[in-house]
């Protein structure tokens, strides 16, 4: 009898090659005659090109080709997700060309690229290009770009504008901040971040010229939506004459969900050398500069509701900073997937939320982990902080008395997607929020905490604690939400998988999402293994090339587990029925007759009478003796489109102290339960809890890119931008409630964002409640010690 | 993040290296751990025309008592080597402060040597140096100078050493019975490096006076220095807080996006402070 390993916490089968270096990243990757590209980059943020002279460096020893933005005979890169969908709402799209043509808008945007036969003599060719500038004035901050007088980034957004943004009830909600017994205002700024996969970007583009065909590798995390936008939108190209590969991928974190000025470049450079396939690796620098960065919104918000702890309406109006030009989907990120999500688990009335997308001479902000769901969390959860200390409650007791209560499930958000115009009504399936928040009161010694508060002070610390009751929304998504027009990106995000059962009882399952270090090869063949009753041992998970995977929508979002899982649980079931009915085939009895054991398959009152998976595919591929009407082999495709989202939620508590000396915040205990419905495998759920609390407390505590005021960015390598360490974290106490989800049948939910999502809150409630001594109400992330000393200084002066 | 195009020599021996820099014209600069100038070579901050490599010359390397009793450390000893020597063992400064340099392949590739020679304005061990009182002996081709911490450091990343020497060893005190010494430093999170780092050593008490006290401070100013100003007050008698007040003084506070000199200035007193009293604590 096999055993079967799904919700086992399995060892990962992709870390004994990933850990002893024969993992195989783009950058391992080296062909026959594979030339090297390097990118030069602007150092202005703001700039006119007047020219560009490449005459020195195409003379430098073992360069091949300089190419500058007149060369590239492509369009801009595509804008896939304007705000509000493709109806109604005005969005001033401007997209980077694979090299600037007149003008660069951040500081690193590419404006000549250098192809040499070693990357040594790209880099130093790349020296001697020569640009006449023409700088600009430039702008860093979304609030202050919309302003008048402000520098102006592009003639078809006045006011540097990308789009203004509504959801919810705009009267509804004033009337109830209007009516309100209480309100409380706070400007909260969610400062920018730069996403630090281990592994920086990287692709290799090959032009064949004996077919016309292109090929890259690429590390990305969706092949085959590039495929789509680089061949129809980009190159102008036919979608079969495009293969994209991501073999092993390094992190990424969203980033690499993106299309990007680089494939384009190294496919057409390619081209230009007659099919020598060429290289360009990111150095650290050039990810900092010109891969996405994260976050960066401005809030003005509103809370309002009764002394007695009911929240009646939250209103905001955020200025999200978009970057100099667009990326992919940089617009869908502060619009859908934030302000749809903005009253949390609350049952809060009346939501009303402006957003105004905004161009400044910075990088662009796309989709990091979470992806406008932390910033909406970080503010209803800041929200609820601060309701809770203007009217004297226990914020865990404010929280209890606006839960969306059980039985009201599905329920309809005020902002949420149930109001979207066309498509799918989107609602909260499921939930119960209460007891997740009652058990991690309890492991954090909640109770007690007054007490530990006054043993801190004997010490010369303030302790405070932080809750984040956070709500997810995962498994992305519908096909019919997020394809409609008006609210999504105007295409599906079903999944796929295809599985094969090779003539010796092998499994080969290819899938269309991919992996980027989350161990997909391990968990798909912990459920492929209990579908079909076989040794994982014996099932081998393939994925990442367009050729040979069925087409898919990639990894993001936290849909892999719930989205792509079903599909090949759909696949798996297809091969069980036909491996049934080759059974009832082999063993002469009815098809109804013939039940199904793991891997036996037996005639139902005749134990005896049995056969193994195995000896069916075996007999099945050889087919000598197939029924009538039976195609041979096994060999099955599914796709899966999901009805719903999934929806996990959990409550996060942070214990902090803080030095009044200094400033310095600790961080000295963090529970965090967390409901993700069922476990595929739970060591690899904790592992992205893990990664995700401490990306979040980062967020909190360290994290923050700089730009300076001329567009320079100053926290430009990871010397000035504070990656968390492992030893400035606590032991993270996890545990669980579960709420299996109802749209899948395996009842998970997804967790690959939960803990970035929720823990930025509690980990930043947790200083702003040390603080209160000080009738500090809010700060700023990030909580650095210098941030904390000075409002300390300050309060202590105004009470002086 | 590709350097410009050098050359590299491996050093035959100490004259070996010390005649290709003489006569290279400032062209030709000293590699020993690396982890200073290969950064700066691959952001092309730095383009020496030749690295001479000076990482095996086994005669620069190791912790040796002097006959007087100071303790020699060669230029090539690695924080990891000191850590681990059981001389060095005995210095406070050295115990506290070595763990939490760098990380890792740092402390295992960085050099005593090569951190001076770098004259990081925010390095640990110039603070630790200048607190000892240690000595830098430096050699160039036919000459060998001794030259006081104290004057070594003159800047941002400069110092008083000429382009045409290496240092060779550093020398310490001997380690003493009456003193306690201690290290507190408050960090840039992302770097590593002290905003604020400061090496404290006190003698022990002689009547109501200190016996001794050596204050040292490095991320606070353009270069690592001893802090006189804190020194004389301690040894006059002032309460700790009072004197660590004094930490900045004539100091001009550098000021970035970490900290600025507000913050500079009141954490660089607190982290005095904080030393002097870790310190006092050792003196038993």
């Amino acid at each position: 009898m096999t055993t079967d390993m799904l919700g086992k916490r399995v060892k990962r089968v992709e870390d004994q090659r990933l850990i002893t270096g024969e993992g195989r990243y783009v950058d391992d990757i080296k062909l026959q005659s594979m030339a090297y590209c390097a990118i030069m980059r602007s150092p202005y943020a703001h700039a006119n090109i007047r020219s560009i002279d490449t005459a020195a460096a195409k003379a430098m020893p073992g360069v091949l080709d300089v190419m500058i933005g007149a060369d590239i005979p492509y369009n801009p890169l595509p804008m896939a997700w304007p705000a509000g969908g493709s109806a109604g709402i005005q969005n001033n799209v401007n997209t980077p060309r694979a090299l600037a043509t007149d003008s660069v808008k951040w500081t690193g945007e590419g404006v000549a690229a250098v192809i040499a036969e070693t990357p040594e003599q790209a880099f130093d060719a790349m020296e001697t290009i020569v640009v006449d500038w023409e700088p600009l004035p430039t702008v860093v901050d979304a609030e202050k770009a919309t302003l008048p007088g402000a520098p102006q980034l592009h003639e078809n957004a006045p006011n540097n504008i990308v789009f203004e943004w509504s959801v919810g009830d705009r009267d509804g909600a004033g009337r109830a901040i209007d009516d309100a017994e209480v309100v409380v205002r706070q400007r909260l700024v969610n400062q920018r971040l730069i996403p630090n996969p281990m592994e920086t970007r990287g692709d290799i583009g090959w032009f064949n010229p004996g077919t016309d065909e292109y090929t890259i590798w690429m590390s990305s995390q969706t092949p085959h939506i590039q495929r789509l936008l680089l061949a129809a939108f980009v190159m102008g190209i036919p979608e079969h004459k495009l293969r994209c590969i991501s073999p092993d991928v390094g992190g990424a974190f969203g980033t690499k969900i993106f299309t990007y000025a680089d494939y384009p470049i190294v496919l057409l450079a390619s081209k230009r050398l007659g099919g020598r396939p060429v290289k360009w690796i990111e150095s650290r620098r050039e990810n900092y500069q010109s891969t996405i960065h994260g976050r960066d919104h401005i809030t003005y918000l509103e809370i309002a509701g009764s002394k007695d702890g009911t929240v009646s309406a939250i209103r905001v109006k955020t200025f999200a900073n978009l970057g100099g030009r667009l990326s992919t989907i940089g617009p869908g990120i502060p619009t859908t997937l934030y302000a749809r999500v903005l009253s949390g688990c609350y049952k809060i009335p009346n939501v009303y939320a402006e957003v105004v997308g905004v161009y400044t001479n910075t990088v662009f902000v796309d989709a990091y982990r979470g992806a406008g769901r932390p910033e909406a969390t970080y503010v209803v959860e800041r929200a609820m902080d601060l309701f809770a200390n203007e009217i004297g409650m226990d914020p865990a007791e404010l929280r209890r008395r606006n839960f969306i209560p059980p039985d009201q499930f599905p329920y309809e958000n005020p902002s949420g997607l149930g109001t979207a115009s066309g498509g799918a009504k989107i609602f909260i399936d499921s939930g119960n929020y209460a007891p997740a928040m009652d058990k991690a009161l309890a492991m954090a010694g909640y109770a007690d905490m007054a007490a530990r508060k006054a043993e801190a002070r004997t010490r010369g610390k303030y302790l405070g604690v932080g809750l984040s009751t956070y709500l997810e929304v995962c498994g992305v998504a519908p096909s019919k939400w997020i394809g409609a027009v008006g609210e999504g990106w105007g295409a599906a995000m079903w999944e796929s998988a295809n599985v094969k059962v090779h003539l010796t009882g092998k499994v080969v399952v290819t899938v269309g999402t991919q992996p980027q270090g989350q161990g997909h090869e391990t968990t798909y063949a912990q459920i492929i293994g209990h579908e079909l009753g076989i040794p994982m041992e014996d099932i081998v998970i393939q994925h990442s090339d367009t050729q040979g995977t069925p087409f898919g929508y990639g990894s993001y979002g936290s849909r892999t587990s719930s989205v792509g899982s079903t599909a090949a649980i759909k696949a798996a079931g297809k091969i069980r029925e036909k491996a049934r009915r080759y059974a009832a085939h082999m063993l002469e009895a009815s098809v109804e007759d013939i039940e199904v054991d793991g891997a036996e398959y037996r005639v139902k009152g005749s134990p005896d009478k049995k056969k193994t998976f195995q000896e069916i595919a075996f007999a099945l591929d050889l087919a000598f003796d197939a029924p009538e009407g039976m195609e041979p082999y096994l060999d099955e495709t599914a796709y899966y489109d999901t009805p719903n989202c999934t929806w996990p939620f959990g409550t996060h508590v942070a214990i902090v102290e803080i030095d009044e000396e200094t400033g310095h915040v600790d961080l000295v205990r963090y529970v965090a339960v967390d409901d993700v419905g069922n476990k595929i495998n739970p060591m690899i759920v904790d592992g992205q809890l893990h990664g995700g609390i401490v990306q979040g407390a980062g967020q909190a505590l360290w994290e923050g890119a700089v730009y300076g005021d001329d567009g320079q960015l100053l926290s430009g390598s990871m010397l000035d931008y504070a990656v968390p360490r492992a030893s400035w974290i606590p032991n993270l106490e996890l545990d669980e409630t579960v709420t299996p989800s109802p749209v899948n049948p395996l009842g998970v939910k997804g967790v690959g964002e939960a803990g970035a999502i929720a823990s930025t809150a509690a980990v930043a409630n947790a200083v702003n409640d040390a603080l209160k001594p000080f009738g500090i109400r809010h700060l700023d992330m990030p909580l650095t010690p210098q941030t904390v000393w000075k409002a300390m200084q300050s309060a202590k002066g105004a009470q002086a | 993040m590709i350097p410009a195009a050098f050359d590299y020599v491996r050093a035959t021996s100490l004259d070996d290296a010390l005649a290709r820099i003489a006569t290279s014209d400032g062209a030709a600069k000293v590699i020993a751990g690396g982890q200073s100038i290969l950064p700066l070579m691959k952001l092309r901050l730095a383009r020496p025309e030749t690295l001479v490599d000076i990482g095996r010359l086994d005669e620069l390397r190791g912790v040796r008592r002097l006959p007087d009793g100071r303790v020699a450390v060669g230029a090539l000893t690695t924080y990891d080597e000191m850590v681990r020597d059981d001389t060095l063992r005995h210095y406070g400064l050295l115990a506290d402060a070595l763990p939490n340099i760098g990380d890792v392949q740092v402390r295992n590739r960085g050099t005593i040597g090569g951190s001076i020679a770098h004259a990081d304005p925010a390095s640990d061990m110039p603070a630790i140096l200048l607190a000892l009182d240690a000595e830098v002996v430096a050699r160039s081709v036919g000459d060998e100078r001794t030259i006081p911490i104290t004057s070594f450091f003159e800047g941002a990343f400069a110092s008083v050493l000429r382009p045409d020497e290496i240092i060779t060893e550093v020398r310490l005190p001997g380690g003493r019975n009456d003193v306690g010494s201690a290290y507190r430093a408050i960090e840039q999170p992302a770097s590593g490096y002290s905003i604020a780092g400061v090496a404290a050593v006190i003698g022990a008490r002689n009547g109501d006076r200190w016996g001794f006290c050596a204050v040292a401070i490095t991320g606070v100013g353009d270069h690592p220095y001893r802090a006189s100003a804190v020194e004389a007050a301690v040894l006059a008698g002032s309460p700790l807080g009072d004197a660590a007040a004094h930490a900045t003084d004539g100091v001009t506070v550098a000021s970035d996006i970490h900290a600025d000199r507000e913050y500079r200035t009141h954490v660089a007193a607190v982290q005095v402070r904080r030393a002097l009293e870790a310190a006092i604590a050792r003196l038993g």
